[in-house]
Parts: C-alpha cells; structure tokens; sequence
C-alpha cells in the first residue's frame, strides 16, 4: 500500500508541476492571449521572404497599439484564408484572383501598393539559349527545344498565375505544359526553396525581383529574362469584407490599408533594402494600378 | 558537410548567449508540446487502465483502430482540426485559429492514440501473477490499476516519452493551425522549416540541436524520476 500511494503521489506529483510550469510560465509570459487587440494578416512569401513585413510589422504595432499576426503563404491560401475568415487582410499579387475574390463579395476593396517585376532567372550558362529573348519566346523555346529545366512553383501562388498567363500568351495550353516533360518540374513550394531548388538543379524559373535578390547569396542563379510588360507584378491589399465575415476585425484592416498608402511608409518601402540589395526592391504606388 | 559543423558551432553560441528570439521560441516549442503531453497523459493512463482491465466486446478492434491511428499523418489532423476551427467551420466562433491553444489541441489529438496503445500494451506486460495475488489480497478496482501501473512503470513513462516527442517533433500540424507567427505561435520545429526555406541551413541546424538537447534533458528528468 505505501509503495502504491507514494507511486501515485510521484505521478501526481510529476503532472501537478508540469501543469504549474505551464500555467505558470504563461502567466508570466508575453505569449499567453493578451487581452490586446490583434490583427491578422495572410501575406504572400515574397512580402515576407524579403523581410519587408518584419520591416513594417513593428511600425504599425507602434502606432496603432495593436498585435499584428502575419502568415505567410502562397497568394492562394491566403485568398482561402481570407474567404474563410481566418484572416483580418491579406497583401496579395495576383490580380485576376483578387478580382474575382472582391467580385465574391469577399473583400471590400482591392488596393495596390506597391510593385515590381517578375524575371525568368537561370544558370549561367543558360542552355536553352534564351537570354534577353521575351518572356514569352523564352517559353516557347523551352517547351520547343525541352533544352532546359524549368521549375514552377506549383501551387497556386501569384507567381504561378504569372506563370500561368505568360505559357497562355505564349500560345500554349498550360495542361500539355504540366505533361510536356521531365524538362518541367512542379515544386509545390515557396519561392524560396523553388529558388534553392533551381539552383541545385540548374534549371529555370520565374520568380519575383525582391525574392530574387534576397536570395541572392544562396543561388548560383542570373537573370535570363528580364524586359516584357507581362512581368509587371502588383502588390495589393484587401480587407475581408466584414458583411461576409462579421467577426474579422475590419476597422484595424482599413487602418493598415492607410498606413500602407500613407506618403512617409510608401517612402519606406520605397527605399526597403536599397542599401542592402544596391537596388530598389519594391516601387510604392499608393493605391493607383502601375501600367508599365 | 560544413554546414553541419557550423551548425553545431552556432548552437552552441545560441545556447551559451541564452540569444533571446531563440529561447523564447524554445520554450513556447517546450511550453506547447509539455502541455499536450499533459492533457494526453491524463486522459491515456485512466483510459488505458480502465481499456485493460476490462474485457468487453470489440476491445481487440478498439486497440487495433488505436494502434493505426499511430501512423496518422501530422498534416491530417492539421487539416481536421483546420476544418473544425477556422471560422467558417463549426467550432469557429471560438476564434482559436492560428494561436497555441489550436496547436495544444491539435497536438493532444495526434498524441493521445500512441500514448493510449503505448500504455495499454506497457500494462499487459505485467506478471497477471502479480494481478491475480492482488485480487486475492482483496484490492479494489482502482487499486488494482493503480498497482499495474507502477509494475508497468518503465514503459509507461517510455509511452509519455513517445508521447511527448511526438508532439514536440512535429511540423506538420504546427504549421497548418498554428500558422508559424513571429512571437506567437512560431515553435522550434516550425522556426527550422522557414529558415530552410529562406537557404540559412545554420541555424537551422543549430535549432535542431537545441530542439534534441530538450528532448534529451526530458527524458533524463523523466528517467530519474521513474528510477526512485
């Protein structure tokens, strides 16, 4: 019987300060559910990849003393995201899907903020021969000739819509694409890991110019193609429209949407990582659609 | 190859300048995936106790349905607890989406199984002599779980291990509900697949060892105290 109880007691005993370590640090911890109000935003992993988002994060918090939750994900989940509740706003670059997404009653408004442009980026040696050629002709060559690799991101991303488009405008059919080959991987992941992945495979791919050039050091990767009004990338922001979704937090979006486009933070994204990269990585457009 | 020993180098310096971001991060990892383990351990060492005193119709399918929820993948109970949490899902109005307490829950679900079929098949390891000398002695019910289970005790605590390492090594389900927030729901496991992603396989590598080095002190805690 005594070993029983004092066995019982130990195991009690083992919980009831594993429970008290638990409570007790998130107590005292910043991370338990402060009563503070909080904002979540979806982004796309190229906001968050370059670091921009951790730029503008602490600036936003400051001045409306808010939490602000980010996700990063492709432009589709975040879209799903967003069509779901489960975010407050997203920051988005796929135009088509965030006109339909608004068109649905979704979102309120779509706000562009900023832009850049896509490149087709690859080895060095470029095998398909494709340098300087545009956008389109590239493509074609390379489903033509099945001379060099491509990557695609593979999941719905802004950057696999802008893939998408620009197989179309090359006059091809992007299902026979998908099936054209061993030349043309999915990846299924961020830009990223696509961009790694590139590298050690020394293939091609499309990506987003701030993205690149964060990743600069880690890929063996130049720019292929870099001239086509079809690379035009936008970034836009969209608050959940609240009628659908009554419980997202749409007064503090709408906040974030004026902070956004507010003139000294585009002068901060303006300048966001000039000195780091040697070159301007996002162009500020306060609420206006760049043409070129 | 390099990247390893560097990795290990930069551990080492993380770990020594106690660097704040990453304890924060290891302790939320450690916070999140004890307290899963305490839930799920709460509820398996009853549960499984009760499972393996009784006989009744169907036991044996029960513990086969347990024992292949084992292998249920991390990205599926993400998925399921995604669905029934998200706002436009029915449990959605308790706003719990992206924060610990989804994570919590997500992780007790992923666990519970293991802990259960672990402990279940730790307590028909024991000597039915010992059992049956008890009856004998006139033990209740309870006492009699009560001894089965410090007869079982080795394995049980191996089974709150499993358990707890489980949950604390997953990315999976961390990723998909808690949603991998800066200073909020980013853990140990979810910290090393996006500093992968964004090629800085230093510290990555440096995370992972920290998260090892838990895991080792865990079961050195949990080893002593079994060993009394």
């Amino acid at each position: 019987m005594k070993g029983k109880t004092r066995f019982l007691i130990l195991v009690s005993l083992v919980l009831l300060s594993l429970i008290a370590s638990i409570t007790g640090c998130a107590a005292q911890g910043a991370e338990a559910l402060p009563p503070q109000e909080r904002l979540r935003v979806a982004t796309t992993t190229s906001l968050y990849d370059t670091g921009l988002w951790g730029y503008l994060e602490p600036i936003f918090e400051k001045e409306y003393g808010v939490e602000v939750d980010i996700l990063y994900a492709g432009t589709g989940i975040a879209l799903e995201y967003g069509r779901r509740g489960d975010v407050d706003v997203i920051t988005v670059h796929s135009k088509t899907s965030e006109e339909q997404f608004v068109a649905e009653g979704y979102g309120l408004e779509r706000v562009p903020f900023a832009y850049n442009y896509f490149l087709i980026v690859g080895p060095e040696a470029d095998p398909a021969g494709i340098k300087g050629w545009s956008p389109e002709d590239a493509f074609k060559k390379l489903f033509d000739t099945g001379s060099g690799s491509f990557i695609s991101r593979g999941d719905d991303s802004g950057t696999h819509s802008k893939e998408k488009a620009i197989w179309k405008q090359a006059g091809l059919d992007y299902e026979v694409i998908r099936e054209a080959g061993q030349w043309y991987i999915e990846a299924g992941r961020g830009m990223g890991p696509t961009l790694l992945m590139a590298s050690e495979k020394q293939a091609y791919t499309l990506t987003d110019m701030g993205t690149f050039l964060s990743y600069k050091g880690k890929t063996e990767l130049v720019p292929i193609v870099d001239q086509g009004s079809i690379l035009l990338n936008v970034y836009s922001a969209i608050v959940i429209n609240p009628e659908k979704n009554p419980k997202t937090n749409a007064e503090m979006a709408e906040n974030l949407i004026y902070f956004l486009t507010s003139p000294e933070i585009q002068e901060l994204i303006g300048n966001y990582g000039v000195k780091e990269y040697g070159m301007q990585l996002f162009i500020p457009c306060a609420g206006a659609e760049p043409t070129s | 190859m390099t990247e390893l020993w560097q990795g290990l180098v930069k551990a080492v310096e993380l770990i020594i300048s106690l660097d704040p971001e990453v304890m924060v991060v290891a302790g939320r990892s450690l916070r999140i995936s004890a307290t899963s383990a305490t839930i799920a351990a709460l509820i398996c060492l009853p549960l499984g106790s009760f499972i393996h005193c009784h006989r009744f119709p169907g036991k044996r399918l029960l513990i086969n349905i347990v024992q292949t929820l084992f292998s249920i993948p991390t990205v599926a109970v993400g998925l399921f607890v995604f669905v029934l949490f998200s706002r436009a899902g029915p449990l959605g109005g308790l706003n719990l989406m992206f924060t610990p307490t989804v994570m919590i829950l997500g992780q007790v679900i992923l666990i519970t199984p293991v802990m259960l079929g672990l402990t279940i098949s730790a307590l028909s390891g024991v000597d039915k002599a010992i059992t049956d000398t008890a009856i004998a002695l006139g033990a209740s019910g309870f006492q009699m779980a009560v001894i089965t289970l410090k007869e079982a005790r080795y394995a049980v605590v191996a089974a709150l291990i499993m358990g707890f390492g489980r949950a604390v090594s997953e990315v999976g389900l961390a990723l998909m509900v808690g949603g991998n927030i800066k200073g909020f729901t980013r853990t140990l496991t979810t910290a090393i697949s996006l500093e992968t992603s964004k090629g800085d396989l230093e510290l990555s590598i440096a995370l992972g060892i920290i998260l090892i080095s838990i895991a080792l002190i865990i079961n050195i805690a949990l080893n002593r105290i079994q060993q009394r």
